[in-house]
């Protein structure tokens, strides 16, 4: 009885951050109803009892993308004080169709699938322990390609911003201008 | 070695944290009020005016020749002479100052005043606990006039040499008159 | 001494026994909250006086020394002082979040005192995974700092909140990596679990503290470097440093409001030394057997006040450092460091089925070998952020 409260009022504050994120006017409450809306799913998770995915979700989601999505902001939109326009767009009938279409497609399935006629196994309680077993025996390859593809990224982003300095900056101290400023010295 | 100065540093800052407990040159706080630090001869604030003997109004040396309201830079100095004469310490009659001011406020402590004194009459004071909530800002002559033993306390070598040439002229004056034949009255 | 050692156990079990059976687990989970919020925010007010009264002794000075006897009372004074002083909001800010920015600092970490286990059996909750759970709120709190620089609506401080984020962003990563080892060593994320397998004395008398260990000790150094700068201290204070200069993301914060940045700063200290002691010192375990009749969380409190000694002591030394240097230091070498440091100590649990005599020494020898040598040679290859020393031909 409890847990089904619990679930309700969750999945109410999840939804309600979701539809503020898409809604407000102003881009960093966005923003941070969209990272509300990620600590919501993680408070879902733990309360299924999926300890490790549900602190994982707060510090991944949390901890390290809303952060990112609000440097972004602040990094491209920083100045801008006055918020938009209209909020709603002239087509939204299509926006509705397209939604419910969406969330069709997503029900159907699942209120088809025959998962939903006996009733859920109890639970295995996911140890931490049996997570990293199961990461490092059976799912390890999947692993291996999410560290590579990470490490591709980290070395894009760095390659991206060290490109960014053209003109002498930071990274612009190499010995060939080093050379020049001196030559410039030595000659008067 | 990376480190070494950040090691070398908490060393430091550890000696401060535990001489302090003992060893005084490692806590050199003085606690203002309740501990003061000693005066110091040649500090100067305000001036006040020296007396002679016991008596403010009859040992006072200044014999208001102005000098001193005239030179000071911040004219800060009132001086309204009296027309009575007294004598001074070498006998010789002498006016004294009815008013004499000093606004406090408006004094720099340059000492031109003492330097520019014929009769080593106005000397720079040592307080500087002068705080207060009234406006008592302008010191008058009762409020200056100070002793030449307080003179003699607050600064001593100054008011050795005072005192020494002061003697000195008094020495002379009554040789010469003990050398001049007396006056006899007919 | 069990009895003493037990006694907040059985005080909450006979308190709570008065509520009835149905209500029992909230009304025990309501008098732990109740103790430690009492605990932490004594800690609070106490750690603020002693750490400006230490602060002065290191500078040759008395601390503040007039109100109460040597100065005890100062907090309340401070307290005070912060309520009453008037709350003012920019006009232009913006409102909502400028009056949750401290609420959303301050709750997480006082969250984070639920996984700590302040003695045996004293923990609050008992996480399967609960470091994580540590750094996931830990991690949450670094909005509140882009939310107070933003709703200020302050050019200057919108560019102290991204230098702020961006040192606490890149301190995590040290952070997290230093504290791997110790899991690792553990073989559980969670907290009672790492103390417990900290227990027992090595040769019979060097306790099997994870500090006592090659990677323990680097490790142990590079947590609390960057747990300096997760709590923006000093040498790392940067964010609030700058605020005496221009301004800083706390400038349009008054009265209550900056209490609660400042207690929320305080509280990060603690939690995350109480994790170091948790990690690396070994919990609440007493360094020698003969020393047992100290209960234990009055060895946790002493452990943890040497460490915030230590915080304190660093910050009376060292000068601030500017930003370019805290990212490069943070980047370009706690970041190699603290994965030298995993490595080894990796090797270390495994080599630890060695059977042969001189099987410790040689284990020593070679974790401390390697981590002296990337320390030395990341030391060397690392200019603090300063550029080539130009050559002056006629100055010489």
């Amino acid at each position: 009885m409890l847990n089904e409260i619990s679930f309700y009022l969750l999945a109410a504050l999840t939804v309600a951050c979701a539809v503020a994120a898409m809604a407000l006017r102003r881009l960093v409450h966005c923003a941070l109803c969209a990272a509300a809306a990620f600590a919501g799913l993680a408070l879902i998770y733990l309360q299924l009892d999926a300890e490790f995915v549900g602190f994982a979700q707060l510090l991944v989601y949390v901890g390290a993308i809303a952060i990112l999505i609000v440097f972004a902001v602040l990094l491209t939109r920083g100045e801008e004080a006055a918020p938009g326009g209209r909020q709603s767009s002239p087509s939204w009938i299509s926006g509705v169709g397209i939604a419910v279409l969406l969330l069709a497609g997503l029900l159907l399935p699942i209120l088809a699938s025959p998962s939903l006629q006996h009733g859920a196994p109890p639970a295995p309680v996911p140890s931490v322990k049996r997570i990293g077993e199961e990461l490092m025996t059976r799912y390890v390859l999947p692993l291996e390609m999410v560290g590579v593809l990470l490490t591709a990224a980290l070395l894009g982003a760095v390659v991206i911003a060290l490109r960014e300095p053209s003109d002498g900056n930071l990274p612009g101290n190499s010995p060939a201008q080093q050379r020049a400023k001196t030559g410039e010295a030595m000659n008067l | 070695m990376l480190g070494r100065g950040i090691l070398r540093g908490l060393i430091e800052t550890g000696r401060n944290f535990c001489g302090s407990y003992y060893d005084p040159a490692r806590l050199t706080t003085v606690q203002y009020p309740e501990e003061k630090l000693p005066p110091q001869e040649n500090a100067r604030t305000l001036p006040f005016l020296v007396y002679d003997g016991q008596d403010p109004l009859a040992g006072l040396r200044c014999t208001a020749c102005t000098i001193c309201e005239q030179e000071c830079p911040a004219h800060c100095i009132r001086i309204v002479k009296d027309t009575v004469k007294k004598p001074d310490y070498l006998g010789k009659m002498q006016f004294h100052p009815k008013v004499f001011d000093i606004d406090a406020m408006v004094c720099m402590s340059c000492g031109v005043c003492v330097e520019v004194c014929p009769f080593d009459s106005i000397k720079m004071d040592r307080v500087f606990e002068l705080a207060q909530d009234r406006r008592a800002l302008v010191l008058h002559k009762m409020n200056l006039a100070k002793s030449n033993q307080y003179y003699r306390e607050i600064h001593p070598t100054e008011a050795a040499a005072v005192d020494a040439a002061r003697d000195e002229e008094q020495r002379k004056a009554r040789a010469k008159k003990a050398a001049a034949p007396a006056i006899l009255t007919p | 001494m069990n009895a003493l050692d037990q006694i907040f156990v059985s005080t909450l079990h006979r308190l709570a026994g008065f509520a009835p059976a149905s209500a029992r687990p909230l009304v025990s989970m309501l008098l732990i909250i109740a103790g430690l919020m009492a605990l932490f925010g004594t800690c609070f007010a106490l750690a603020t006086i002693l750490e400006r009264k230490t602060l002065g002794r290191m500078q040759n000075r008395y601390g503040p020394n007039r109100v109460g006897p040597f100065g005890l009372f100062q907090p309340i004074a401070d307290g005070v002082k912060m309520l009453i002083k008037e709350d003012i909001v920019p006009f232009s800010a913006d409102q909502a979040l400028h009056f949750l920015a401290p609420l959303v600092l301050t709750v997480p970490v006082w969250l984070a005192f639920a996984v700590l286990p302040f003695g045996r059996n004293m923990s609050a909750i008992e996480l399967d995974s609960g470091i994580l759970f540590f750094f996931a709120i830990g991690s949450a709190s670094e909005l509140a700092v882009f939310m107070a620089g933003w709703s200020s609506q302050n050019k200057y401080s919108l560019l102290g909140a991204m230098r702020a984020i961006a040192q606490m962003i890149s301190y995590e990563v040290p952070l997290v990596l230093a504290s791997v080892p110790a899991l690792i060593a553990a073989g559980s994320l969670s907290l009672p679990a790492i103390v417990q397998a900290q227990s027992g004395f090595a040769l019979g008398w060097v306790p099997r503290w994870n500090v006592f260990t090659p990677w323990g000790l680097a490790g142990f150094a590079l947590f609390l470097i960057a747990a300096t700068a997760e709590s923006n201290r000093c040498p790392f204070d940067l964010p609030e440093g700058e605020s005496e200069l221009i301004a800083g993301y706390l400038t349009e914060y008054s009265g209550f409001k900056y209490a609660l940045f400042f207690l929320g700063e305080y509280l990060g200290l603690f939690a995350v030394t109480g994790l170091a002691v948790t990690l690396f010192l070994g919990g609440w375990q007493a360094p020698a057997p003969w020393l047992q009749w100290l209960p234990t969380w009055g060895w946790f409190a002493l452990k943890f006040s040497a460490l915030i000694f230590l915080f304190i002591w660093a910050r009376a030394t060292l000068p601030r450092l500017r930003l370019d240097q805290l990212l490069h230091f943070a980047w370009k070498f706690l970041v190699p460091l603290a994965l030298i440091n995993l490595v080894v100590a990796v090797a270390w649990c495994k080599s630890g089925l060695w059977q042969f005599p001189a099987a410790l020494e040689i284990r020593w020898l070679l974790g401390a070998g390697v981590l002296a040598a990337s320390y030395v040679g990341l030391g060397r290859s690392w200019k603090g952020g300063y550029p080539e020393r130009r050559q002056y031909n006629y100055a010489q």
